[in-house]
């Protein structure tokens, strides 16, 4: 008998992990849900300030809540899915079998990039249908995704792998909330006051929904500082979480 | 195996000094109370902890510095947990089946361990016995050679407990080393062929159910009437009067006499004076008076139960023994991190 490839264990791990996450309600309205609630709640209930130069509220509306897509599943399923599962044992359970810590990991990224493309289409299909026309500068969309994701899931795991399983589901939903807020998803960043202002672009959900907005918006060139933002935190919230994580 | 084992977590030392080992196709019950360093032990050789002190190795490998070799060579059964939540029986099978090179047929081993009917249940909604039938399942797909289970029986009904002590019966007759923790001492009497009694961390006796049951002083035990005549009683049995002793609720005990002449004559003795006669055993101890006298003594550093094997050991065991029971009984007893 030959011993498994890697590639045979990732693929079967990574069907499991997207399977539970689909079984999972809470998962799902974390990662579809409440993206879709707020595209359409704020698309035809006009009641959101706008940027200057947007006339429809879903022109401006659609790239944020894909951001918000990204740090839903990424930051929040991922986060609290991964530090319940600490809780109960089950990475110290597969600290034992051969499937290693790496595969363990790419198993979870895939996972999210799976999740987090059906949670995509789905908000991009809901968002044409309102009458978002993007740019076709959103080819450039799944480079912004992956950086995107890198950057939530570092955060989401960093929160997992330190706190309990409940506490990860309080500071995931808790800072989702704020992030939300002060993202410039569905409230301009030019709405806030000018302190909160200043920190919120320091943040990484500011950056995301700034460049989605940039490469899927025409005659817009993505600004480089939210580029720069992003790619800090793309690389320094995984490498916190590399170096937080703990698996018992 | 296991040499000089030491184990801290933080400034708390729970594993002190431990040597023991096993062989395949043996049973090993690892057997203390709660705290005694038991699941330390264990996570130690399944390569969770690194030895404060002392050595480990499972199939001539170190748990730790050889664990990419070794986890495909070991099953592990968690004293609890270890399964996500939402996943099934059949499709945590069938995941761990992916992680091993020729694993068992799953549906062979879902119906082994008596979960054919609950295969499309989720982790969540088994019972207590039904998680860790599962989580058996998950250490045996693999076809290991050593298995390591933590209180495998705990929290099961007695159906599941019947189907978890026929699978570690199968296991060591396959040749697989099965070492498992507990402190139920029935399991032990069914399951081991060597028993590691521990303590604090320490070892407090070793060897197999038979020999540490007769390790004891032989006596007779009964139950009868409160208060009988014990003088009346030493001297129908033939032996100092001091030999005799209640030992509560119409417990006696004729101790230093085990044979067929004395039993007669006490049963004659209470039959001529109308008394009953109940739970009636002669000769060496139960194991769970082993047990208890073992872990309810000191664990004494000064003087370990020596070591089972080689047979100039035997005779030694046996003076330890007793001179360990008039000993552990008078002081006052040290107990660690119970």
């Amino acid at each position: 008998m030959t011993a498994p490839t890697g590639t045979t264990m990732v693929v079967a791990q990574a069907r499991t992990e997207i399977v539970l996450a689909l079984r999972n309600g809470e998962q799902v309205l974390v990662s579809l849900g409440i993206p879709l609630l707020v595209l359409v709640f704020f698309s035809t209930v006009e009641v959101l300030p706008l940027p200057e130069g947007v006339d429809q509220p879903v022109d401006f509306l659609a790239p944020g809540v894909l951001a918000l897509t990204i740090m839903s599943t990424a930051m929040v399923s991922l986060g609290i899915g991964t530090g319940f599962e600490r809780s109960y044992g089950v990475l110290k359970r597969l600290g034992a079998t051969p499937l290693g810590r790496p595969r363990w990991v790419a198993a979870k990224i895939l996972m999210v990039l799976a999740v987090q493309a059906l949670a995509l289409i789905a908000v991009g299909l809901a968002a044409i249908v309102l009458g978002w026309r993007p740019d076709a500068g959103v080819v450039a969309l799944p480079v912004v995704v992956v950086a995107g994701t890198a950057a939530f899931a570092g955060i989401g795991l960093a929160m997992a792998g330190t706190l309990r399983g409940p506490a990860t589901l309080a500071a995931a939903n808790g800072l989702y909330l704020v992030l939300l807020l002060v993202g410039g998803m569905v409230i301009p960043l030019d709405s806030l006051p000018g302190g909160v202002e200043a920190v919120a672009r320091l943040l990484p959900a500011a950056a995301l929904s700034e460049v989605t907005g940039a490469v899927s918006t025409a005659g817009t060139t993505v600004p480089v500082g939210a580029a720069v933002v992003l790619a800090v935190w793309a690389l320094g919230a995984p490498a916190l979480a590399a170096a937080t994580f703990r698996w018992e | 195996m296991v040499e000089d084992l030491v184990v801290r977590h933080g400034d708390v030392t729970a594993v002190d000094g431990l040597s023991f080992e096993a062989d395949l196709g043996t049973v090993l019950a690892v057997l203390g109370p709660n705290g005694a360093g038991k699941t330390s032990t264990v996570e130690t050789l399944e390569g969770y902890r690194r030895p404060a002190d002392g050595s480990v190795s499972v199939l001539g490998l170190d748990p730790v510095r050889h664990h990419r070799q070794l986890v495909g060579r070991i099953g592990v059964m968690l004293q609890e947990g270890g399964i996500a939540n939402g996943l099934r029986v059949e499709e945590a099978v069938r995941l761990f089946a992916a992680y091993y090179p020729d694993p068992l047929p799953v549906d062979d081993l879902i119906e082994q361990v008596g979960l054919a009917d609950r295969r499309r249940a989720t982790y969540r909604t088994l019972s207590g016995g039904e998680q860790q039938r599962l989580s058996l399942a998950l250490a045996l797909v693999g076809r290991p050679e050593v298995v390591f289970l933590d209180e495998p029986t705990s929290g099961v009904d007695p159906v599941g407990r019947q189907v978890i002590r026929s699978l570690v019966a199968r296991l060591r007759a396959d040749g697989v080393c099965v070492v498992l923790t507990t402190h139920d001492l029935d399991e032990v009497e069914r399951l081991a062929d060597q028993v590691l009694i521990i303590d604090g961390g320490r070892k407090l006796a070793e060897g197999t159910p038979a020999t540490l049951r007769t390790a004891g002083a032989p006596a007779v035990r009964f139950v009868s009437t409160p208060g009988l005549d014990l003088a009346a009683m030493a001297k129908v049995c033939g032996v100092d009067a001091t030999a005799v002793t209640t030992t509560g609720h119409g417990g006696y005990q004729v101790s230093g006499a085990s044979d067929a002449a004395v039993v007669a004559a006490l049963t004659s003795w209470l039959s001529n004076e109308g008394h009953p006669l109940d739970d009636l055993h002669v000769g060496g101890d139960r194991l769970e008076e082993v047990f208890l006298r073992l872990v309810g003594g000191a664990s004494d550093a000064e003087d370990p139960a020596p070591s089972n094997g080689a047979p100039k050991t035997a005779g030694r065991r046996g003076r330890a023994g007793r001179r360990g029971r008039a000993g552990r009984r008078g002081r006052a007893g040290r107990r660690e991190n119970q």
